[in-house]
């Protein structure tokens, strides 16, 4: 039968040379490479100790941003929920009321925001729909947890804290 | 009857109609959008010019075309008229032309917009207009203006397509509110700020295309398309009854008329229905309202179960 493709090897059943039967010299070549790993830059970094650092586009927990004077950029206006395939995003807008405008950015704010981290695939379509710049996905991990409701993560979670703030303008879309 | 050609479709219409309402018999893309033209409004149209058409063939007796594009909300037919709306580079260019006009100092707030998800303005935008805005000036801005309890006005999104003045000038008794001003300052308001008390006056949100006019009642409430739209009806003695409920669980958030495939009201409904019955009790629910699945109100709505599927696992 003819062979498919020309990657298929014949065996030949050909007497080994004394050079081969030997076994030293491979045996010599395979502790060679052995050895030459240990000059080699180590592929494995300690890790509790050292961490690697992720990838600009490592999409993490998310993070509601707040802008330079400290206003919740998020409007509520449903636009991360709707483009959310697993549906894990709710939230309840709410009217600003007069003197609040430091702590919102507009007219409407989100009042519950919640994010249910079991349900979210970290897709990253939520920051991808966000018209206001106000959801980014960081390299934070979400944590581990024995209670299934920890996962549901509020505003007191997502907040941005403005003592230390999480650096995205790698995420910012350009235009 | 008069026989006319809309982007290569021949229909037949009564004289006297339209081509607006002869492209919309035909349907489709063919159907021109419109923004002030409404069918249930008299001397509704021809201020937007959204709908402008070519008419590449006056008529069997005259085949000369117009001069200009017309708006064919305004512009009856004639028989063995034909007429371009998609077909022609001209109108498409025309149309995005208008867009820009009119999104020239609408604000970008639908983030914000109650109307968003159902807003002609956005849909417009989305299908005609540009990417980017070449308006290097300030957005022109009104002062916010109280017009009662029920309704919001928000003016700088006003388009100015007069539809909700026809609305309170047809439809209700007494009209209490207008257009004032003139040219780039002219605005929608109430006369001498007076509340607008009518038992239709709430019609006017429904017909108003943009998020000038809202319910108040509804304000910030939901966003349209994480709520359930239901057919439903009650015995009113001011209206038919007939209503469209926006549920969200088993709260009802929204009442509004009942819409028809071109975003315009079938029937007028009274205040009562509008903004006094907000429980699903008081109604008689009839079945979830068939929304267009382009639409994003559709979005997560499941119509149909999967339950024959699993039937025949069953057997």
């Amino acid at each position: 039968m003819k062979a498919l493709t020309n990657r298929s090897k014949v065996a030949v059943n050909k007497e080994l040379s004394f050079m081969e039967r030997l076994y030293f010299p491979a045996i010599i070549k395979g502790m060679a490479i052995t050895l030459s790993h240990l000059f080699k830059k180590k592929a494995t970094l300690k890790y509790p100790e050292v961490q690697k650092e992720f990838a600009p586009v490592y999409r993490g927990k998310h993070v509601l941003k707040r802008d330079e004077k400290g206003a919740e950029n998020c409007t509520a206006c449903g636009l991360c929920a709707v483009a959310c395939p697993a549906e894990a995003i709710t939230m309840t807008a709410a009217e600003r009321k007069k003197g609040e405008e430091g702590k919102y950015r507009e007219e409407k704010y989100a009042a519950v925001y919640e994010i249910n981290m079991l349900r979210c695939i970290f897709c990253g379509l939520c920051e991808e729909a966000c018209p206001k710049e106000a959801i980014f996905l960081t390299d934070e991990i979400v944590k581990t947890s024995y209670d299934r409701q920890d996962f549901v993560y509020g505003k007191d979670k997502l907040v941005e804290d403005m003592n230390n703030r999480i650096d995205i303008t790698k995420r910012q879309k350009k235009y | 009857m008069a026989k006319v050609t809309i982007d290569g479709h021949t229909v037949e219409v009564p004289d006297g109609t339209t081509i607006l309402q002869a492209a919309r018999a035909i349907g489709g893309e063919v159907a021109p959008p419109t923004m002030c033209y409404h069918s249930k409004l008299k001397t509704s149209g021809g201020y937007c010019r959204t709908c402008i058409v070519k008419v590449s063939k006056g008529s069997d007796k005259d085949p000369r075309p117009m001069p200009k594009l017309v708006a064919s909300c305004r512009t009856t037919v004639m028989d063995g008229m034909e007429v371009q709306n998609l077909t022609s580079p001209e109108v498409v260019d025309a149309r995005k032309g208008v867009v820009e006009f009119l999104l020239m100092n609408h604000p970008l707030d639908c983030p914000i917009c109650d109307q968003a998800g159902e807003c002609h303005l956005q849909d417009l935008g989305y299908q005609n207009g540009g990417e980017k805005t070449r308006f290097d000036f300030e957005r022109r801005t009104f002062e916010r203006k109280d017009i009662g309890d029920k309704i919001q006005l928000h003016m700088n999104r006003c388009i100015l397509c007069y539809r909700c003045v026809k609305t309170a000038d047809q439809i209700t008794d007494g009209r209490c509110h207008g257009v004032m001003n003139r040219g780039d300052v002219s605005e929608i308001s109430t006369y001498i700020e007076k509340a607008i008390d009518n038992d239709f006056s709430g019609n006017m949100i429904d017909v108003c295309p943009v998020g000038a006019l809202t319910d108040k009642t509804f304000r910030f409430k939901s966003r349209v398309w994480f709520t359930k739209p239901m057919d439903a009806h009650r015995d009113c003695k001011k209206c038919s009854g007939k209503v469209t409920l926006w549920e969200k669980g088993d709260e009802v958030l929204r009442v509004t008329g009942r819409k028809d495939q071109w975003g315009e009201n079938e029937e007028w409904i009274c205040n009562d229905c509008r903004f006094e019955h907000k429980k699903t009790s008081d109604w008689t629910i009839e079945g979830p309202r068939n929304i267009d699945r382009h639409s994003v109100i559709s979005q997560n709505h499941y119509m149909k179960l999967a339950t024959p599927h699993f039937k025949k696992l069953d057997k």
